[in-house]
């Protein structure tokens, strides 16, 4: 049955379904409700024996969650943006060690300048730590994610990163389903650790490896994680089985099978992009949408099979390479190596700014006129950037930082009007 | 009552003058060996000293249910160059700053579980602990987590060839201190006392201690494994590399930072000391510093007789403070925040 409630919320009780054994975790803006949902229950008994820890940085969180998934224990945390940075070395960490731990990463832009709003950048500026990375479209898709998420860490011993956009999907009132107990058991057997600590049977765990074995290493450990590519859609599949609902895998195609341009995208903008190519589809234009499910690993195939038809790709991205442009788009030019397909990289709501369906339909024209151009960024003011040259580019005063110039120009601050 | 022993070098001396309940666990040929041979510490390593009693002690008291977790460093690198292991009881290596967390997580875990009869150490240089593991320490100390953490104290980062740390004393020459342009080595109103800071958090146990008293080593972590909550003991551990000393002279310089004053070694339960251990022949710092090539050029050429001075003084206030040389034979109970009343940053 649904039930109106917000994402955090949400994604709180599928975890709380998950029975989860250690839960540890940091606050942060957007990731709050999640921890003081999970947080709430526990006091309420209502996570059965399960050690909530509120730890003094992400680094901790992520230290904590590393203890107890090497002691046996189902470990969870959540952060976001600065707080999945502060955890980098942890993160790299679990991985090499291959503790199952999961974790939502509440997407959030990274400073500076400071800035609480959506985008990838956090997860994406940690694309490279040996975490699978899985992207949700809407909150039932959080929900389902995580459950699955805890199923595929625990057969793999690999993390998992659940990243659900902060504040358009962690602060929205839905109508979502949380799955009963018992379908969930079903999916998620309990966690059999393949390592762990145990007096009566001592191992230890993470020693040095020099030069002579840690090439071969990190082999096994992209080996491991290139399993993920079968493992993820059979959990898929699994999830539909027993819960009759799509969610999660690889990706995901709208309208795009026979589509002439195809745009791809991560995360709940995928949506007002379907509504979107519902209007265009309307009006008689060959457009579709791929939602990328999981970014880490890359389906390399997957995606070529479902865009080597195209004539364009546009890759819309919420995140941004500074000195290169975009960072899925690079990963989607290789999928399509060799093919003669254009592909056009959008960087697009960066820190919150709202991709509206009038910016995408401006977008859309441009690429179905073949004007745009290899990197492209929707919305960007040139007015302002212009002025901003001009200030640089002006001698004796010093021009200060962007940020603030730009700002007092605009006469505003996110809340409205100075 | 304890009886104790000046540590002569050997294991078993002392242990044949007690009857066998009292003697030290390393006399016992059934000790657990926690960390055991092979492993490659430097000769003369006080951490490696330090550590085999201290985890033999903790795995005696736990009854053989002990998990370890251990920051990068010395102790760490030394263990463990895989495929092989020193370590005979279950034991993880994370990351340098996390030692303290990654205890954490084992124990939450071992709570979640209903395993009430594992226990918990955490372990580190000095440098894991009082520098760069001193936010994840804290966290641990405040939340009271079940973890009896270890700092090994060889005041400085002796893994990386020898730095500073803030735990290196005034007047240490190490690689980033050297005594250059007028500086005496490692400055004056630098550095911190982690074991105050600790009884700062009130925590049920903070102790210090050296390996030239290991049976006072031992007794300590018995006495810290009946307590549950955080537990912090800071064992002074001399190194032979870093310090500049003969590497059979380990025991002997630990005991003269303890018989100098300098490094007071006490117990302290829920943030009052309760117990000193009392100076027996009080030495001037000096004879522990012309022992150790790190204090070399205080006495090189026309030497540095003011910092010399200045490190007596230092001395003089812990004996003072901590009263070292007090003879009551009995329980001390001395005021924390009275104590650090006194301890003005570069009073000395």
């Amino acid at each position: 049955m649904r039930e109106q409630m917000e994402g955090s919320v949400a994604v709180a009780r599928a975890v709380g379904r998950c029975r989860p054994e250690v839960v540890c975790a940091y606050p942060i803006t957007p990731q709050t409700h999640i921890v003081e949902a999970l947080s709430r229950m526990a006091r309420k008994d209502e996570l059965g024996r399960c050690e909530v820890i509120n730890v003094e940085s992400e680094f901790a969180a992520m230290s904590v969650a590393i203890g107890a998934s090497a002691a046996g224990a189902r470990s969870y945390t959540a952060t976001a943006s600065q707080g999945l940075l502060y955890m980098a070395e942890a993160l790299f960490n679990a991985s090499g060690l291959g503790l199952p731990i999961v974790m939502t990463c509440a997407n959030r832009a990274v400073g500076s300048p400071i800035n609480i709003w959506n985008d990838h950048s956090d997860a994406m500026g940690m694309r490279d730590c040996g975490w699978i990375q899985l992207y949700v479209v809407d909150n039932q898709e959080a929900v389902d994610v995580h459950i699955q998420a805890f199923r595929i860490a625990e057969e793999l011993s690999t993390p998992v990163m659940v990243c659900m956009d902060g504040f358009v999907l962690t602060h929205a009132m839905e109508p979502i389903e949380i799955p009963a107990q018992e379908q969930v058991d079903a999916l998620l057997p309990p966690f059999k650790p393949r390592q762990v600590l145990d007096p009566d049977d001592p191992i230890s765990i993470g020693a040095m490896v020099g030069p002579e074995a840690f090439t071969e290493v990190r082999y096994l450990a992209h080996a491991k994680q290139v399993e993920a590519l079968d493992l993820v859609p059979k959990v898929a599949e699994e999830f539909q089985e027993r819960f009759g609902r799509t969610s999660g895998g690889l990706l995901e195609r709208y309208r795009s099978d026979d589509a002439e341009t195809v745009v791809l995208a991560l995360g709940s903008v995928v949506g007002t992009i379907s509504e979107v190519i519902d209007e265009l589809r309307a009006q008689g234009t060959s457009i579709g949408v791929v939602a990328l499910k999981l970014f880490r690993p890359f389906p390399l195939h997957e995606l070529r099979e479902a865009l080597a038809h195209a004539r364009r790709v546009v890759v819309l991205e919420r995140a941004f390479a500074v000195g290169m442009g975009g960072i899925v788009s690079s990963d989607v030019r290789a999928a399509l190596a060799g093919l003669p397909v254009e592909t056009h990289t959008v960087i697009a709501g960066l820190g919150g700014r709202a991709i509206t369906r009038r910016s995408l339909r401006t977008l859309f024209a441009q690429a179905l006129a073949g004007e745009l151009g290899e990197l492209h960024f929707l919305d960007l003011r040139t007015d302002i950037i212009e002025h901003e040259l001009m200030l640089d580019a002006a001698d004796g005063a010093r021009p200060g930082p962007h940020a603030e110039s730009i700002l007092r120009e605009l006469g505003i601050v996110a809340a409205g009007p100075v | 009552m304890t009886a104790r022993f000046y540590q002569t070098g050997t294991f078993a001396v002392g242990g044949r003058l007690l009857d066998e309940d009292n003697r030290s666990g390393q006399s016992d040929p059934e000790r657990p060996n926690a960390i055991t041979k092979g492993h490659r510490a430097c000769q003369g390593c006080g951490e490696a000293l330090g550590a085999r009693y201290v985890l033999d002690a903790a795995v005696a008291a736990s009854g053989g249910k002990l998990i370890a977790a251990n920051g990068t460093g010395c102790l760490e690198v030394f263990s463990t160059p895989s495929p092989e292991t020193s370590w005979r009881i279950p034991w993880i290596h994370s990351l340098f700053a996390n030692a303290p967390s990654v205890a954490t997580g084992v124990a939450a875990a071992l709570r979640a579980k209903g395993r009430t009869d594992v226990r918990v150490v955490g372990q580190g240089g000095d440098g894991g602990t009082v520098d760069i593991g001193f936010a994840c320490l804290s966290g641990m100390f405040e939340r009271n987590d079940d973890v009896l953490y270890i700092c090994y104290d060889n005041q400085g980062y002796m893994n990386t060839g020898v730095q500073r740390s803030a735990a290196t004393p005034a007047g240490a020459r190490t690689a980033t201190s050297e005594p250059l342009g007028g500086h005496p080595g490692a400055d004056f109103g630098e550095g911190k006392s982690a074991p105050l800071i600790a009884m700062a958090h009130e925590i049920p146990y903070v102790a210090t201690a050296t390996v030239a008293e290991l049976r006072d080593l031992e007794q300590k972590v018995a006495r810290a494994m009946e307590i549950h909550g955080a537990r912090y003991i800071h064992v002074l551990v001399p190194c032979p590399l870093g310090w500049g000393h003969p590497t059979d002279q380990t025991i002997q310089i630990a005991r003269l930072a303890k018989e100098s004053g300098l490094f007071p070694v006490f117990e302290a339960v829920g943030g009052r000391i309760t117990s000193v251990s009392h100076i027996r022949r009080k030495v001037p710092v000096e004879e522990y510093l012309r022992a150790q090539r790190r204090f070399a050029h205080l006495f090189a050429r026309e030497g540095r007789p003011d910092v010399v001075a200045r490190l007596q003084e230092l001395a003089d206030r812990n004996i003072e403070r901590y009263g070292l040389l007090d003879d009551d034979g009995g329980d001390v109970s001395i005021d924390l925040l009275e104590a650090l009343a006194t301890a003005e940053k570069g009073a000395v």
